[in-house]
């Protein structure tokens, strides 16, 4: 449905976006992560017209969106501070972009009630903004926006102005939204969490580039490189060589069916299993080693356990809760888990 | 935190000091309204109302009063015309020279209006720049009269000098619209016309207010640019204050239409006030 | 986001020519402050520094000039004097009357001088004070008690009370912590009020016209000039004044800018009536 094309973004000599080609298909929660200075809040304002690229082009249902500006274009932005019109009310700010485009009244009635209802913000029809609180604001937000059907929906860390709690809440609430309105919608955040609860897929953006573009579940356990399996989720990093079929990092080695050479390895701290006894090895070919407890992080249903190996290898682990650890713990992993990622080099 | 003493110090000697030279003058000012002039040029003080019935009964006093208000209507109008566009620009596209033009504002706003008022009536005059020009270049024969000595020349300098004055709040209501919700408008189909007057306009309302009130009332009580560049057609209601405590002693009398202008004055700004909190929506 | 394609086109012009207009009276007075043939008539010519020459050798002007610094320095005394204290009080005090005390205080600024000026010389009138220089310093002195009072408050504003209460934690009684804390936190702002107060003081004619005793202040011994007739050396100390001026208003300016941006220098500029 929208096609993002080789676009680049300058702004005088310094490189915002480098390259950036993507394609958005219809009905899909598409998340834009990244952390600040990423670039992505740039590609969603050129996106909707309020900055324009450098090089490359847009394209919606095949026609040049790009050339567009941004009130002639079938999209429509929740912006991150919500930026309602403090003179309207809550109604004259929903209805506002069907005012503008100039809809019989009786039309713009039930279009604006029906939004209102979406977002559960019927009774405050005549409020003002300064009076309603911020996740009410939010909400009207995306009524103002979603009445207008756009083709298109772009939120700029809608949610990054909301306590933890009522942030959760948000999440759930937008996500069934969409399924239910059925519009394409592109999520701009930093919080990877987020990211992974909300998409369909997950664009990872990182100094301007793409690093990865793939659904919550694949980037989790195939991320492609270093960076993503760092900034999505705990992992660990495992670096080694892999001469004649074995990959060999410290002291731990496994076969694997990769080329000789230098490799990186991201291993999650859920994949490293304590090893009671024996036969609780499933895997066969696991890797066993044993390991010092330094320090254990209680994270309410899981903890992490920072481990050392003998060789000074530190590795994080995360396991059920469970008191009284003992200091010496026998651990495994299957090699199918030490995912290989390319590195990822520092940018210019 | 602050000891009474503290607010004790901190009040009185300021308020000692305004009640003794601002509440005892304006007070006296009151009082003389209500006073009459002998014939052998004293002070009668017996109270009367005959200073403001002189004011209905005359004509020439509503005349001029009406005359001065035409004149600062006028002011106030082309003030914002010219202002309100430049405050805009300075806002939204001046960008990185916002500083520089910024300055450029303000300076002719200090500058002395004397001066101004004197460079205008060089320029105005019979064989001031102006004609002069004029006529060296061909469109004209004749010295355009109404140029000088005219209410013409008036709300015309006045409105040189009362511009900056009405660029200033307006700027500032400007500086203050998030620029998000130009952009919201603007996403949601508005075209930037649609936007001005939709969303940016109505915002900026309480700048023009201040700005308008700041020229009406300022123009209203000019004395200077009457006497200097009015001639007999340009007299302003200040100019006949003037010259009441002056040549044509009648202290009292003056003292009733200053206190009419002052209560005009307040009022206005009063009615300013709450219009603008009407329209304030932060 | 810039608001417009058609309106950026006319845009700039209209600045440009609203700058003109605002700017042109004033060159075309230093450019005939030059000019040999008089205050009139286009083109100028026979460049000269005639006129320059006469105005220095005018001791009545030079005279008038002095008064007028001395009236202005003494107005900026009482006005600081008064004003800081008004500013603090209006920040920190509550008491009766409060509201018609920060009217009165700020009305001089929007009434027509002429109303504040009558009044005060009916005060000296029926007290028998004789109109001189000191009547005039009163004068100036308290109607611009107000640009004091507004631009020290607004550095109140900005003022971090904490720094105050740690002095007094640390054992400084309120007038040491008034002394070492408050006023060099205000510094900026005073100096600011200070030049604004100075530059209006030399300018001011409304208030002056019913004060003046024997001696002129610079703006009433040019306005008595101008009465008598316009020479080019009006054109002359017009010039440098102006220059003063705009020395005076760029130093302002740069103070001010070092604490905050251009609107909300604007916007304090203004609020003599809010």
């Amino acid at each position: 449905m929208l096609a993002i094309r080789n676009v680049a973004k300058s702004f005088g000599k310094n490189p915002v976006l480098r390259d950036i080609s993507l394609q958005i298909a219809e009905g899909e929660f598409l998340t834009i992560l990244g952390e600040s200075g990423s670039g992505k809040t740039t590609l969603l304002r050129i996106i909707a017209g309020f900055e324009s690229a450098t090089s490359g082009e847009i394209l919606m249902e095949g026609e040049r969106l790009d050339l567009l500006p941004p009130y002639r274009r079938r999209v429509n932005t929740v912006f991150q501070h919500y930026a309602l019109f403090p003179h309207l009310t809550v109604e004259e700010n929903v209805n506002y972009g069907l005012r503008v485009a100039k809809l019989p009244k009786d039309e713009i009635t039930t279009r604006v009630s029906e939004a209102l209802a979406m977002v559960k913000m019927t009774a405050f029809a005549k409020s003002k903004p300064a009076k309603i609180s911020g996740g009410q604001q939010q909400r009207i937000a995306l009524a103002r926006a979603l009445v207008n059907r756009p083709r298109l929906l772009l939120l700029d860390e809608p949610l990054s102005a909301l306590d933890a709690n009522l942030r959760r809440q948000m999440q759930v609430e937008l996500k069934s939204l969409q399924r239910e309105v059925g519009i394409s919608f592109v999520f701009v955040t930093h919080d990877q969490e987020e990211a992974m609860v909300m998409s369909d897929r997950i664009a990872l953006l990182r100094m301007g580039e793409l690093e990865q573009v793939a659904s919550p579940r694949e980037i989790y356990s195939h991320p492609a490189t270093a960076y993503t399996a760092q900034f999505i989720g705990h992992t660990n990093l495992l670096r080694g060589e892999i001469k004649s079929g074995v990959a060999r990092c410290n002291s731990l080695s496994w076969k694997v069916g990769l080329p000789e050479g230098p490799a990186l390895f991201s291993l999650r701290p859920e994949n490293i299993r304590i090893v009671s006894g024996v036969g609780s090895g499933s895997d066969v070919n696991a890797v066993t080693f044993h390991a010092k407890i330094q320090h254990q992080a209680f994270h309410g249903a899981t903890e992490l356990l920072q481990v050392v190996c003998g060789d000074g290898l530190t590795l994080s682990v995360r396991t059920a809760t469970r008191e009284n650890r003992l200091g010496d713990l026998q651990l495994e992993f299957s090699p199918a888990d030490a995912v290989p990622v390319r590195e990822s080099p520092e940018r210019g | 935190m602050f000891s009474r003493a503290y607010r004790a110090a901190v009040t009185l000697p300021p308020l000692l000091w305004v009640a003794l030279f601002l509440l005892v003058p304006y007070a006296l000012l009151l009082c003389y309204s209500f006073w009459s002039v002998s014939p052998s040029q004293t002070i009668v003080h017996s109270w009367t109302l005959d200073n403001y019935r002189e004011l209905f009964r005359v004509n020439v006093y509503l005349q001029t009063l009406f005359r001065s208000m035409w004149i600062a209507a006028r002011v106030m109008i082309f003030s914002l015309l010219l202002g309100y566009p430049l405050a805009y620009y300075l806002s939204f596209y001046a960008g990185a020279r916002k500083d520089l033009f910024y300055q450029l504002v303000i300076i002719p706003l200090w500058v002395s209006y004397l001066v101004r008022a004197y460079a205008w009536k060089t320029i105005l005059g019979s064989d001031g720049v102006l004609n002069t020009l004029l006529q060296y270049v061909h469109l004209t024969k004749h010295p355009l009269e109404f140029l000088l000595y005219s209410p013409f020349a008036i709300v015309l300098t006045l409105t040189h000098i009362y511009t900056p004055f009405a660029v200033l709040p307006i700027y500032a209501t400007l500086e203050h619209i998030p620029r998000n919700l130009v952009e919201a408008s603007q996403d949601l189909g508005a075209s930037p016309l649609q936007t001005f007057w939709r969303v940016i306009f109505p915002l900026s309302i309480p700048g023009v207010l201040a700005g308008a009130t700041f020229a009406f009332v300022l123009s209203l009580g000019d004395f200077l640019a009457p006497l200097l560049l009015g001639g007999p057609s340009g007299i302003m209601i200040s100019n006949i204050v003037v010259s009441l405590f002056g040549a044509a002693y009648n202290w009292p009398l003056g003292a009733a239409i200053s206190l009419c202008m002052l209560l005009l004055v307040v009022s206005l700004l009063f009615l300013s006030e709450q219009l603008e909190k009407k329209w304030s929506f932060r | 986001m810039s608001a417009g394609r058609s309106a950026s086109r006319w845009l700039p012009w209209h600045a440009i020519t609203v700058f003109a207009f605002l700017y042109l009276p004033i060159v075309t007075l230093i450019v005939y402050s030059f000019n040999g043939s008089g205050v009139g008539g286009f083109p100028p010519r026979n460049l000269t520094l005639d006129w320059y020459r006469m105005l220095f050798a005018d001791d009545a002007i030079w005279e008038s000039v002095l008064n007028s610094l001395i009236v202005a320095l003494a107005a900026m005394a009482i006005s600081l004097t008064f004003g800081i204290p008004a500013a603090l009080a209006l920040d920190r005090a509550n008491f009766p009357g409060k509201a018609l005390f920060r009217r009165l205080v700020l009305l001089p600024l929007i009434l027509p001088g002429i109303i504040t000026g009558l009044s005060l010389s009916m005060l000296f009138h029926d007290s028998h004070v004789k109109l001189s220089l000191l009547t005039i310093v009163l004068g100036h002195g308290t109607a611009l008690i107000s640009v004091a009072t507004t631009e020290v408050f607004a550095g109140l504003q900005k003022l971090d009370r904490a720094q105050e209460e740690a002095s007094l934690d640390l054992g400084a009684n309120y007038w040491q912590t008034f002394w070492r804390v408050t006023i060099p936190n205000l510094r900026l702002s005073i100096i600011g009020a200070a030049l604004l107060i100075f530059t209006l003081s030399m300018d001011e004619i409304a208030v002056s016209f019913f004060l003046i005793g024997r001696d002129n202040t610079l703006p009433l011994e040019i306005w008595g000039r101008l009465r008598r007739g316009i020479t080019p050396e009006i054109n002359a100390i017009s010039t440098i004044i102006f220059v003063f001026s705009l020395i005076a208003i760029v130093s302002w300016y740069r103070l001010r800018m070092g604490s905050e941006g251009t609107g909300e220098a604007a916007a304090e500029l203004i609020e003599t009536t809010s």
